[in-house]
């Protein structure tokens, strides 16, 4: 299923007037393809990211996945989308601090009804986590926290992964490790992989970069 | 000096950019303070009251001769002032009007040492016009006496107590119609040398030392204590607002301390401003709960006055004057319960390394180890209760037990619902009820002590209405069984009860006399009643436990009964024996229940009471008829016999007298009881909402995952209701615990009766639905502030911009 975005666009108001964040953005991720978002700070990546998610609403245009649309249903619909087709990694506060790292993982696919024991085993391994599954999320570094973040947008089998800035908090080493499992899993996973980050370095670990500045995207 | 103010004017400022938090801070302390000073007003209000009453007969100041047999002939008095001795005579006693019981005192203004002299009578006019019967009273006594209902020229007095009058000794003698009889003599302070001893003059006398508790003083001591315990209880209940608000509050400032202290204030100066800070709340809101707790007292009063009437026959003004010793008590319990409260975080921020992290963390959040030093204080707590309960005796180590136990269950509690959540959630099923459980469980340190001060309110409520319930209960019945007959008329006069008697007899099954003779039981001031033998008592005698041949032998006057406070207070039995006046050592053969009467009381045979004390007057009499008829009858000893209408009463009317005192007596425990729970809610309300503003990260990732919103607060509604149930349920046996002691141990050491524990689970089911629906109403604001916070406020959480 293809992630498509269609004439997006964003408008915030501020005490100096409206901002137009976003004016017109067409972007479309196919399965199993990876894009990094780059821009400069304040352009916009995020706000564009979390329409693309529903988080938010834009003013006008289109969101799509397959023959769905997101930014025609109601909070509600749009919440189950996000819960059944959607893996979301923030930057930092991605988990649940009440429960433990297992617990973790496992959540938004039982959320959604697809939890595979397997799978969560096999994520928790591939991602350097064994060992960790009883913990929570205040007994972690910011790269484990991460990594369990990632785990738990996978082992959902979502179409389409969005990530903002994943590894903004971590030294460079580290976030290196985390993008290359989370490349690697988001690719044999058969999913989209949109991926906000405003280093060059990691946006060359993609399939392919997009450039946000004005409010449009830049090729 | 300008480090301080500049540093103390940025501290400030936070406060106007949250003026909800500053109105929480300030209310819970206001009304902590309102609580607590209000119940010390009541009480000093009563406690200057008794002293006037003590100091009318210069009782505090003097020593005073008394016979423990009770009034004594006036022969005695004469021989004393023979011999040298400068005593000056006394009658004291009561009489009922509609108004209710009069103290009747009466003096000889002559011999009146200086101290006792309350009314100035040094003009002759004055002496000449009391002598010849001129009677002085409180002014709102004199108003409602000269509308009737005595006849004499009444004088408005200030110095007097609400329900006294002074008169001559000889007007009293005829009022109380005690002829020729002394309740006691005043000595003065100063005697002639070389006088005969008073043991060989008057043997019968005992002297006593000046007494500035009066009896009636002492008496409701244990009912001021019980106030004082409510309050203290609604003021550490408002503590936990208190709290929980400071804790919030230097949360929240925790990046302004950084930065105060990377500027260069040391940690000490930074202290000493949130000292400083503290200290202007405690001024500002201790001021608010003095004026709020005057108001709250002033509501209050009259109903506390009204119970002390009916309970202990203590007279106290219903009208408030300030005493600044108040003023000052109030202002300090404020300034105590600030610092109490801001101890903690002030304790941590002394401790604070200057560049920890100043992101507000989930606050107060307990480890295990904290946790386990709880568990082990409540445990040793609770074993301290027990210990005290079983060795301590009397009224204070009652309470000691009581405080023991709430505060040790109440530290308890966090383990309790822990523990109980941990068995909720091995019955979830589904990712969103197992993380509701496990999240639920995260939260009890923040709201540990919202929710200690709501199981507080809710045992305080269930054990004093069990109390209150079983208290009803029991004295419903004892009523019943107490007043069998069916009319009770007094005589004015011993010719009248003399022509009573005949006009009554072809009218009536029965007459039974009541006659009774104040005396002195085992060192108290009591009574001693004469009964006539009839089925009437035979039948229904309230007794607790009693002899086989119990009323062959009160008849037979081998035998008599005394009331419960006074077998409990010297421990006697059937089988021991009690001094009664004129050396009587009568066998006791029974016990009777006796509740709402402070005093000591024994019940003898008829004849031998006519024996041993023939001039006790014997004007009362309780008449058996049928009840269809009893109304009747009472109409026609007015028309026909002539008896006014105060001097009889028909049983339902007692009954109805004597359950209105009852009821008025729990108004106060009630309203208190309504006032500690709504301040358990507000605790709740406040924890909420501290923790709601922490919670946004902990929600976000859920709300991201694709819960929505509005499903998250209800989530949280349902969080505050389970725990409010939960509580509710822990609340019931620590409840039912301090009923069982408030019952078993502190009424029997403050009234001298023990009763009869009832419970009632349909108020429990109520409370619970109470404490459930406090909880929610706490819930419902920060849930929905939860549920209308805009998309971007969540998302805000996840990036790095916070
Ligand atoms: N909720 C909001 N209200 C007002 N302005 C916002 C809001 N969210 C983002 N903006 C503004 O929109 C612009 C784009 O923000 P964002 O998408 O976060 O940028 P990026 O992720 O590229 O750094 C910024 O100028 C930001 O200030
Ligand atoms: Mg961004």
């Amino acid at each position: 299923m293809t992630l498509k975005l269609t004439g997006i666009r964003k408008t915030f108001r501020s005490s100096e007037g409206p901002v137009e964040v976003l004016r017109g953005v067409e972007l479309a991720v196919a399965a199993g393809e990876s894009v990094a978002l780059t821009g400069e700070s304040g352009s916009g990546k995020s706000t564009l990211l979390h329409i693309a998610g529903g988080l938010e609403l834009a003013e006008a245009g289109e969101v799509t996945l397959g023959n769905m649309t997101l930014t025609g249903m109601n909070d509600a619909t749009r919440a189950a989308a996000r819960r059944e087709h959607f893996g979301i990694v923030f930057q930092q506060f991605n988990l649940i601090p009440s429960l433990n790292v297992a617990d973790n993982v496992a959540f938004q696919s039982r959320l959604s009804g697809r939890y595979d024991p397997a799978l969560c085993q096999s994520l928790v391994e591939k991602l350097g986590l064994n060992g960790l599954e009883a913990r929570f999320p205040e007994q972690l570094s910011g790269g484990q926290q991460q990594r369990v973040a990632i785990g738990r947008a996978l082992a959902g089998k979502p179409q389409v992964v969005l990530a903002d800035e994943p590894t903004g908090n971590l030294d460079e080493d580290t976030s290196d490790i985390v993008l290359d499992l989370m490349r690697i899993l988001v690719e044999d996973a058969g999913a989209a992989l949109l991926m906000v980050t405003h280093s060059g370095r990691l946006a060359a670990k993609l399939d392919r970069t997009v450039h946000l500045s004005h409010g449009l995207i830049a090729a | 000096m300008s480090v301080f103010l500049t540093s103390l004017v940025a501290l400030l400022s936070f406060w106007r950019r949250h003026p909800g938090q500053f109105l929480t801070l300030l209310g819970g302390l206001t009304l902590a303070t309102a609580l607590w000073s209000g119940v010390q007003a009541i009480n000093a209000e009563a406690r200057a009251s008794y002293a006037e009453a003590a100091s009318a007969l210069g009782q505090d100041e003097l020593d005073r001769l008394i016979s423990p047999d009770g009034p004594f002939a006036e022969d005695i008095y004469i021989a004393l002032r023979r011999a040298g001795w400068a005593v000056s005579p006394v009658l004291e006693g009561t009489i009922t009007r509609d108004s209710g019981v009069i103290r009747v005192l009466g003096i000889d203004p002559i011999t009146a040492p200086p101290a006792a002299q309350t009314i100035d009578l040094s003009a002759t006019e004055d002496l000449r016009a009391f002598l010849s019967g001129r009677v002085y009273g409180a002014p709102e006594l004199v108003a409602t006496l000269s509308e009737g209902g005595f006849d004499a020229p009444l004088t408005a007095s200030a110095n007097l107590a609400s329900n006294t009058l002074l008169m001559d000794i000889g007007l009293a003698q005829q009022v109380l119609d005690q002829r020729g009889l002394i309740s006691h003599l005043l000595l003065w302070p100063s005697q002639h040398k070389g006088l005969p001893p008073i043991a060989e003059i008057a043997p019968m006398l005992d002297r006593v030392g000046p007494d500035t508790r009066s009896d009636v003083a002492s008496l409701t001591n244990s009912f001021h204590l019980n106030l004082t315990a409510f309050g203290l209880l609604s003021f550490a209940v408002g503590l936990f607002i208190v709290h929980s608000a400071i804790g919030l509050a230097f949360e929240q400032r925790r990046t302004l301390f950084r930065t105060l202290r990377a500027l260069g204030v040391s940690a000490r100066v930074l202290v000493g401003l949130l000292v400083a800070e503290t200290l202007l709340f405690a001024l500002l809101a201790g001021v608010l709960g003095m004026i709020a707790g005057f108001f709250i007292a002033a509501l209050l009063l009259p109903d506390v006055a009204a119970t002390l009437q009916g309970l202990y026959g203590a007279a106290v003004d219903d009208t408030l004057t300030l005493r600044p010793s108040w003023w000052i008590g109030g202002l300090a319990i404020a300034i105590l319960g600030a610092a109490a409260a801001a101890a903690q975080s002030l304790w941590r921020l002394w401790r604070l390394p200057i560049l920890a992290p100043a992101q507000p963390r989930a606050w107060a959040r307990a480890s295990e180890a904290a946790l386990r030093r709880q568990t082990a204080l409540a445990f040793a707590l609770i074993i301290a209760a027990v210990s005290v309960g079983f060795l301590g005796d009397g009224l204070l180590s009652g309470f000691a037990m009581l405080g023991f136990g709430l505060v040790g269950a109440a530290l308890l509690l966090p383990v309790v619902l822990s523990a109980l959540l941990r068995l909720g959630a091995r019955f979830a099923s589904g990712p969103v009820s197992e993380w509701f459980w496990a999240d639920t469980r995260q939260q009890l340190p923040g709201l540990s002590l919202a929710l200690m001060a709501l199981l507080l309110a809710l045992a305080a409520n269930i054990g004093v209405s069990t109390m209150v319930g079983s208290f009803r209960l029991t004295f419903t019945g004892w009523l019943d069984q107490r007043l069998a007959s069916e009319v009770y008329v007094t005589a004015r006069s011993e010719a009248e009860a003399e022509a009573l008697r005949e006009w009554l007899e072809p009218r009536v099954d029965a007459i039974l006399p009541i006659w009774n003779l104040e005396a002195r039981l085992a060192g108290q001031p009591g009574e001693v009643y004469g009964v006539a033998d009839h089925p009437t008592y035979r039948d229904n005698w309230p007794l607790l436990t009693a002899a086989p041949d119990v009323w062959d032998r009160v008849a037979a006057g081998t035998g008599v009964l005394i009331n419960e406070q006074l077998s409990r207070r010297e421990g006697l039995f059937p089988g021991d024996t009690i001094r009664l006046p004129r050396q009587w050592d009568a066998p006791i053969v029974g016990v009777y229940s006796d509740y709402g009467n402070p005093e000591p009381q024994a019940m003898v045979g008829l004849s031998a009471f006519q024996a041993r004390y023939p001039e006790t007057p014997r004007l009362r009499y309780a008449l058996r008829i049928d009840p269809r008829l009893a109304s009747g009858l009472m109409e026609e000893l007015q028309t026909d016999f002539g008896l006014p209408a105060d001097t009889m009463i028909d049983q339902a009317s007692i009954k109805s007298i004597s359950l209105q005192i009852f009821e008025r007596t729990f108004t106060v425990t009630g309203a208190l009881n309504v006032l500690t729970l709504s301040v358990a809610a507000i605790a709740i309300l406040t924890s909420l909402l501290t923790l709601a503003r922490m919670r946004l990260p902990q929600l976000a990732p859920l709300w991201a995952l694709g819960l929505t919103r509005k499903r998250l607060a209800w989530f949280e509604v349902l969080r505050a209701a389970l725990l409010g149930a939960l509580t509710a349920l822990a609340a019931l046996p620590v409840g039912l615990l301090l009923a069982w002691a408030l019952l078993a141990v502190i009424n029997v050491d403050a009234f001298g009766w023990r009763l009869p524990m009832h419970v009632f689970p349909a108020d429990w089911l109520v409370l619970g639905l109470l404490a459930i629906l406090a909880a929610l109403v706490a819930a419902a604001w920060p849930a929905r502030w939860l549920s209308t916070r805009a998309p971007s406020d969540l998302l805000r959480i996840f990036a790095n911009e916070r």
